[in-house]
């Protein structure tokens, strides 16, 4: 193999797990470390200059990063990274100092963001301070879009939400509330030099079954559901409830409908559980209201009585999978099921809804009526036109709405200057020793064992009576303590100079997890079953040096190293190296 | 600086034979200064050890003081131990296996605990053919004073503070093999792949086994001018054989060359393979062996690797006909039989 290139900012990029997962490419384990020193402002600070809602994804992330953890491939569970980022948001002190202050210089460019969700709002901030004057249109009375009409209050508070949206809106955001955009064509019209539509995918699936029509009183899409909670257009619901679907959505439903009178609140999904869509703590949530989850059971009926919902009939059905992995299922041949229920609610997917964007306008749309578009600049086929969040393509979820405004931004920014709206800057990247003394790190080396920590939850009796009480506690600062030191500090590289290197072997005999091998070089594939442990973890880099005066190379196994600086310690010449590697994503701001 | 290794090991490593981790076989981790030799030397036991499917409550590691001493803190905690005193780690080890012939003894000694100080019970070890492995942890210098000079240090070599070393340095493979020591071998800590094997070779070996381990001190003892640092060491290293040891379930692999490869066999059908770089040298010939050593020397080389194996070894405990089963594990009214067995036994001499 060929020496590995560490000048590639992508390679050490890798090795931070966590991070590289992100959409946003939060520096985690930098503001984990900040939440052990108790610095929690410096890590809200990191957070929001990266994912913009801190304490909004504190809670409500889908948590890419988590699966991705090194921790998780060493042990059972990951780093609670996401409600660790919760703590920083909890504790911390006056973050608004830290924030752009207005008012800013103008730049006599008008921006117009249709749709006030996480998308948008990420454009607005990182456009604000450049000196764009900033108009957004949202159909609702408040910003927040899909944080503030699907999520409900009892994961998300309002109070919360309000707080991180109002950070972006006082950056003299002119806001158009309570305005719903039916027409591009005169938005364009008002002559904005460009223009974002983070418009989500607010248009929840029906399902045409027989029966749907009769029983329309007491069937609900989903998503509509949830708004219609959220605005308090709707307090109350069957005492028998169907909630039908397996995403995150179904979750929500099934557990606001447990808080406005829902009794027996039945979640039932066609697939098997394996392959239901909601993250599994939504799902242990959902259990852990007394809610079941039966599987296997598509919907066959509606059953109606003297125009009045009885419950819905459902097949048997298990899952058969052909040789390229498709699944499809296949009638068991058991009787059907009838579910009594007073109310049904429908939460089996979304989509992006764009009937207000007329087709003559030049914005071209492709397969599943989504916009065509750039991958890396979200720019459309009308240039003054971005998209970004779900509306780009298809729904996803808000880190991924965020990573999607801050590209978006940049594209605008570009567009506005005259510049290629292609053309991206490299990442910011920073690699500092931490060596302090002898055998001192600037990091805590010291690998804890102890097991995930789990979150608090408020007592049942009172998360169910009151739909705005909010179940999960969040971590006291002594546990988010002990969470946050169970980090791996991956983003401390291990750094390797060969022309240092004397050869002792004692990195070798030290690595806690076999990680470094000396022998001689050969073909990737080779190599990996040549090191000390195997290395069948293809997902994960070898670093490979140049060769050393015996004519071996070293290889280091990136996938399970603790970080410890061990082989740093035993190092007698510095050939070892602990090193911090920041990597900020470029952004417009 | 950190005391404790972390508890997490590769999730994909195998246990060995028996089910036993790796990590069974670790120690403490290492105070020793950063790079020092003898923590290489501690990974090949234990790679040794893990490899051969020793139970770890079956190893005795016995040790005098220095550096080398306080290595075997540093691996295998589950076995026995016992570190003594300066020089005299070869009579602790006769006093525990005259009592226990069941355990494997690894005394771990130093250039200074074994060529000065304990240089009187080396040679009686050997004269006695103990059976136990005798590692030398050699790095020329007193490390844990600050780097003297030991009976080691080379001839000509130059010592951290600058001064040349005046005197002839004691060899411990010849001395031990003009002492009849029935195994005798040197290696480099640097040198896995050397040691590994011979290490398991001298634990199946039954007697003395020697191994004197070029152990470079990193603090004291591997600058220029030093003839035991790393880069002279690999520098002016030769090696007898490519050496390779065969437990007598697995299969001898083919032989390489006519007259080159050379298979010796051991009491209990395990086998040392080796193929030699000089056709000359017969290693089971006590004298062609200490010919070899002295060619090597004379032109300058550091000759490692296995150098002399007497094949029919009869260890003290065989040539003592002292009982098979251990006398610590007999009751005490066999090993004790009384006051009329005493008058009998006296008796028969009137």
């Amino acid at each position: 193999m060929k020496p590995t290139d560490i000048k590639d900012p992508e390679y050490f990029h890798k090795v931070v797990d966590c991070q590289y997962a992100c959409p946003a490419h939060t520096p985690v384990p930098e503001y984990i470390r900040l939440i052990a020193a108790k610095r929690y402002t410096d890590a809200y600070m990191i957070n929001w200059e990266s994912n913009v809602f801190p304490g909004i994804l504190g809670r409500t992330c889908d948590r890419p990063c988590e699966p991705a953890c090194r921790r998780g491939r060493v042990e059972e569970e990951p780093v609670a990274i996401c409600r660790l980022k919760r703590v920083a948001a909890d504790n911390k002190g006056d973050v608004k100092q830290h924030m752009p202050q207005g008012p800013f210089e103008m730049n006599g460019k008008k921006v117009a963001l249709i749709g006030g969700g996480p998308a948008s709002l990420t454009v607005a901030r990182d456009l604000a301070p450049l000196g764009y004057e900033i108009h957004l249109y949202d159909e609702w009375n408040k910003g927040g879009g899909m944080m503030r009409t699907q999520i409900p209050a009892f994961r998300l508070p309002e109070e919360v939400l309000d707080e991180e949206v109002n950070y972006i809106l006082d950056l003299g955001i002119h806001t158009h509330f309570n305005t719903y955009v039916d027409s591009m064509k005169e938005i364009i019209d008002k002559g904005y030099d460009a223009i974002f539509v983070g418009t989500g995918a607010p248009k929840g699936r029906d399902l045409k079954l027989p029966g749907r029509e009769e029983a329309n009183a007491n069937v609900h899409i989903g998503i509509e559901f949830l708004a219609n909670v959220a605005f308090e257009h709707v307090d109350k619901i069957g005492e028998k409830v169907i909630v039908l679907g397996g995403g995150n959505t179904a979750m929500d439903c099934c557990r606001t409908s447990r808080r406005i009178g829902g009794k027996e609140v039945n979640v039932v999904v066609r697939s098997p559980f394996e392959s239901m869509k909601a993250s599994p703590w939504e799902i242990e949530d959902a259990q852990r209201e007394d809610i079941p989850i039966h599987n296997n059971m598509p919907p066959k009926e509606f059953v109606v009585e003297d125009g009045k919902l009885k419950g819905v009939i459902f097949e048997k059905v298990r899952a058969e999978y052909d040789e390229n992995g498709r699944r499809s299922l296949v009638p068991t041949g058991e009787s059907d099921v009838f579910i009594e229920a007073d109310d049904v609610i429908i939460a089996i997917g979304q989509d992006t809804f764009c009937p207000w964007i007329e087709r003559d306008l030049g914005i071209e749309f492709g397969k599943w009526d989504l916009p065509v578009l750039d991958k890396e600049t979200f720019q459309s086929t009308l240039p003054h036109v971005f998209f970004g969040g779900d509306a780009a393509f298809g729904p996803e979820n808000v880190i991924t709405a965020v990573a999607h405004g801050h590209q978006a931004a940049v594209s605008i920014h570009h567009y506005c200057e005259g510049r290629d709206v292609k053309e991206r800057l490299a990442p910011m990247t920073n690699l500092v020793s931490q060596k302090m003394g002898i055998h001192e790190w600037t990091y805590d080396s010291t690998v804890p064992d102890d097991e995930r920590y789990l979150v608090p939850h408020e007592d049942k009796s009172i998360t169910l009576k009151e739909r705005k009480v909010e179940v999960e506690l969040g971590f006291d600062q002594e546990t988010g303590f002990k969470e946050a030191q169970r980090c791996l500090n991956c983003d401390v590289q291990t750094v390797f100079t060969e022309d240092k290197c004397i050869e002792c072997d004692a990195c070798m005999d030290i690595c806690p997890t076999s990680c470094i091998t000396f022998t001689h070089n050969g073909e990737e594939e080779d190599l990996r079953t040549r090191l000390k442990a195997p290395a069948n973890n293809l997902t994960q880099d070898l670093y490979v040096s140049d060769v050393l005066p015996t004519a071996r190379v070293m290889v280091k196994d990136e996938d399970v190293c603790l970080h410890c600086g061990l082989c740093a310690e035993r190092c007698p010449t510095t050939a070892w190296d602990m090193q911090k590697f920041l990597y900020n994503v470029t952004k417009a701001h | 600086m950190s005391f404790v290794k972390p508890v997490f090991r590769h999730p994909e490593l195998p246990t060995n034979e028996i089910g036993y981790a790796q990590a069974d076989y670790e120690g403490a981790i290492s105070t020793l200064c950063a790079g020092c030799g003898h923590d290489s030397i501690s990974a090949s036991i234990m790679e040794a050890c893990f490899e051969m499917n020793i139970e770890p409550h079956k190893i005795a590691k016995v040790s005098g003081i220095g550096c080398s001493s306080k290595a075997p803190t540093y691996f295998l905690s589950n076995s026995h131990g016992f570190n003594s005193v300066h020089g005299r780690m070869p009579s602790v080890v006769t006093g525990a296996y005259l009592a226990n012939r069941d355990l494997i003894y690894l005394g771990v000694s130093g250039d200074g605990d074994t060529a000065s100080i304990g240089m009187g019970q080396f040679v009686h070890a050997i004269r006695r053919n103990l059976n136990m492995v005798y590692i030398v942890m050699n790095n020329g210098c007193y490390g844990l004073t600050k780097g003297q000079d030991s009976a080691t240090q080379d001839l000509g070599a130059v010592n951290k503070a600058g001064v040349e070393n005046q005197f002839h340095a004691i060899d411990l493979t010849a001395l031990a093999m003009e002492q009849g020591a029935t195994f005798v071998a040197r290696s480099f800590s640097g040198d896995k792949n050397q040691l590994v094997p011979l290490l398991k070779s001298a634990m199946k070996h039954p007697g003395f086994a020697f191994i004197d381990v070029i152990s470079p001190c990193v603090t004291f003892n591997n600058h220029n001018g030093s003839k035991k640092s790393y880069q002279f060491t690999r520098d002016h290293i030769e090696a007898t054989a490519s050496i390779d040891f065969v437990p007598e379930r697995d299969e001898i692999k083919v032989d390489y060359g006519a007259g080159l490869s050379v298979h010796v066999e051991l009491h209990d059908g395990s086998v040392i393979q080796l193929q030699k770089l000089d056709s000359d040298w017969d290693p089971t010939d006590r004298s062609s062996s200490v010919r070899h050593l002295h060619t090597s020397k004379a032109e300058g080389k550091i000759l490692t690797g296995l150098l002399y194996i007497d094949p029919k070894s009869q260890e003290l405990h065989e040539l003592q006909q002292t009982s098979t089963t251990p006398l610590n594990t007999m009751r005490e009214d066999i090993l004790n039989p009384g006051e009329e067995a005493l008058a009998s036994i006296n008796q028969s001499f009137r």
